[in-house]
């Protein structure tokens, strides 16, 4: 069964025309995007037009990178069952943000999560460490992205790594920059669309050579690589360390600026909360499609063949294309991979512009005397520099160990982000200096933490032996940043967001007021 | 601001109950969640107890995390859809009075 040559890793004509169908397709709609794009509302929340269930798809493609399709059926086609808990760590953080941040965020924001926490208290201190907050997470995040893109494109078409980049960062720049939010948002959606249906296609053409009956996949595969592939293994090893990533995982996607800023697309809070029902419908359903596409690929492809192509396992998914459609359906789920790529980086590219103007142009140099016009000139400018700023990080980083990067997004977004939002919605003692000692502890001790962890301090900087013992450090910096909002807030009370805070549950429970 | 003429211990009411709603919700899914992680590092041995032919506990117990995930969520939505809206749309209207 294993004796079919494989083409990946040449170029490949089917993937190439899909690929251009699909950035023609979506640059058309960024066309049609950038005649509906005229206000800073439009340009940042694609004028609060989207719908529950769109903006719900939207959510799910912001999610589903191509790291985490191709890197996760990679790890279960080569660990099964551990790649399985990892993406269940991706997904409880949805229920989180439905419960505790999708509504109020909506009602009390704008255009950013740093306008929630800054409704009562003084906007220049908030704005400042909500920024750093934010674009930490952004670019650690986006180089992962690059970096990654560069080698899975490299090793999907042969197409040089620097050429990969370049083309996601001109492509990308091209549809935020003239259509703003709602060419985002599209982009999103027809990247989640395809992606849900290419990978459904797959699994049912997996399935069909079992009887659509997943068990006798399982069977297989424990039959072929022996129970302990369908078994916990190795990857929940020290319990403190698990519940550390469980918890940066769970906390930090209600963190991820590139998240949060989409519920300023839909109307109203009765919206935000569809779209995170159907977000999380849709990725779940993603992962499920992904653990049977990891094991398909192990039975089908063969680990040894998986391994030989990528070590870690990354290339299992488009092994499985050719494996069931040949080189033609190889070209479609190639070009849906680099699709995905590029919308993710363009969600993130939006977010951080939006940070650059709303928060530190308007609110912080400008206090907030600025007209539209200025405001969205300084958001497209800021659009290209980050642009920019990406293609260049992701040229300079690579061949690097960039997998921690991803992990510390997450981890500053647990603790940098989530807990300053948190509190200033539920809690009326919150100040000014509570607020920027929790965002300014909660960043700092995540990143200090990840620095002389095993993974940076280890396998980067080649020590012998780390100073912090776990990998990941958002059980310790998550709790010190609540700590700091909570002490901030007692040794430097401010009476006048403590009485302000009746109005702002008006507006957060009533919807009285709302942009 | 002018809402003077919110019934206040119906509007407290209101928020109270959300809280006690979205937090008696959360802490169900943090309890599910890491009940899950720490029987990974716990209980290995249960997760590996079969419960067919090939297939160990751990399957339908991870693909059960999945799935509560998604009822939890939908609960919550099918709570402020119904129960929630309709007393916002009472508080909002006793102000107009």
């Amino acid at each position: 069964m294993n004796t079919t040559t494989f083409t990946i890793g040449q170029p490949n004509t089917v993937s190439i025309i899909f690929f251009f169908l699909f950035v023609a397709a979506t640059l058309v709609i960024t066309y049609f995007a950038a005649k509906k794009s005229k206000t800073a509302s439009d340009f940042y929340a694609a004028g609060r037009s989207v719908t529950g269930f769109q903006n719900g798809l939207a959510l799910a493609g912001d999610y589903m990178s191509a790291a985490s399709f191709l890197g996760i059926a990679g790890l279960v086609a080569l660990k099964g069952y551990d790649g399985l808990i990892y993406s269940i760590g991706f997904l409880v953080g949805w229920p989180l943000i439905m419960f505790l941040i999708a509504e109020p965020l909506r009602n009390l924001g704008k255009y950013t999560f740093a306008d929630v926490v800054a409704y009562r208290l003084r906007q220049k201190p908030i704005r400042v460490a909500a920024s750093c907050g934010s674009l930490m997470t952004v670019a650690f995040y986006l180089i992962a992205q690059m970096v990654g893109s560069g080698s899975l494109v490299n090793l999907m078409f042969g197409l040089p790594y620097e050429w990969a980049i370049i083309i996601v960062g001109v492509v990308m720049i091209m549809y935020v920059l003239f259509g703003g939010m709602l060419a985002t948002t599209w982009v999103q959606i027809i990247k989640a669309v395809l992606l849900l249906g290419g990978a459904s296609v797959m699994v049912f053409m997996v399935l069909s050579k079992f009887g659509f009956d997943p068990s006798e996949l399982l069977a297989e595969a424990s039959r072929r690589y022996g129970q302990k592939v369908l078994e916990p293994g190795g990857l929940v090893s020290n319990p403190w360390d698990a519940v550390s990533l469980g918890v940066a995982l769970m906390f930090g996607t209600a963190g991820l600026p590139h998240i949060l800023m989409r519920f300023y697309t839909v109307p109203d809070a009765e919206q935000a909360r569809k779209s995170v029902f159907y977000a999380t419908g849709f990725i779940s359903y993603f992962y499920i499609l992904t653990f049977i596409i990891g094991f398909g690929a192990m039975v089908l492809v063969g680990q040894d063949v998986i391994s030989k192509l990528d070590k870690g396992g990354n290339m299992a998914a488009l092994l499985l294309a050719e494996t069931t459609g040949g080189t033609m359906f190889l070209g479609f789920i190639a070009a849906v991979a680099f699709a995905t790529i590029l919308a993710v980086v363009a969600g993130l590219t939006l977010a951080g512009a939006a940070t650059f103007s709303h928060d530190l142009y308007v609110n912080v140099f400008k206090s907030g005397k600025t007209t539209e016009e200025q405001e969205v000139r300084m958001a497209k400018r800021a659009t290209v520099a980050l642009g920019v700023v990406a293609m260049a990080l992701g040229i300079a980083f690579k061949g690097q160990n960039v997998a921690f990067m991803v992990g510390l997004a997450f981890a500053i977004a647990a603790s940098g982000n989530f807990p300053a939002l948190l509190l200033s919605i539920l809690w009326r003692g919150m100040s000014t200096t509570g607020a920027t000692a929790s965002i300014v502890v909660g960043s700092v001790t995540a990143v200090v933490l990840i620095v002389i962890s095993p993974t940076v301090w280890v396998d980067i900087f080649h020590f012998q032996q780390a100073i912090f013992p776990w990998k990941n450090p958002a059980l310790i910096s998550m709790p010190l940043a609540f700590a700091a909002g909570w002490l901030g807030s007692v040794l430097a009370p401010e009476p006048d967001a403590t009485r302000l805070y009746e109005d702002q549950k008006v507006r957060n429970y009533l919807g009285v007021g709302v942009e | 601001m002018h809402h003077a003429s919110l019934d206040q211990s119906r509007f407290q009411e209101l928020v109270r109950k959300k809280w006690s709603i979205s937090l008696s919700l959360t802490a169900l899914m943090l309890t599910i969640y890491f009940g899950f992680i720490l029987l990974l590092a716990f209980g290995r041995h249960v997760l590996a107890q079969k419960v067919g032919t090939y297939i160990p506990l751990g399957i339908p117990v991870g693909l059960g995390v999945i799935v509560s995930a998604c009822v939890l969520t939908g609960l919550y939505v099918r709570w402020a859809n119904t129960v929630y809206d309709r007393s916002v749309k009472d508080c909002i209207e006793s102000m107009k009075r």
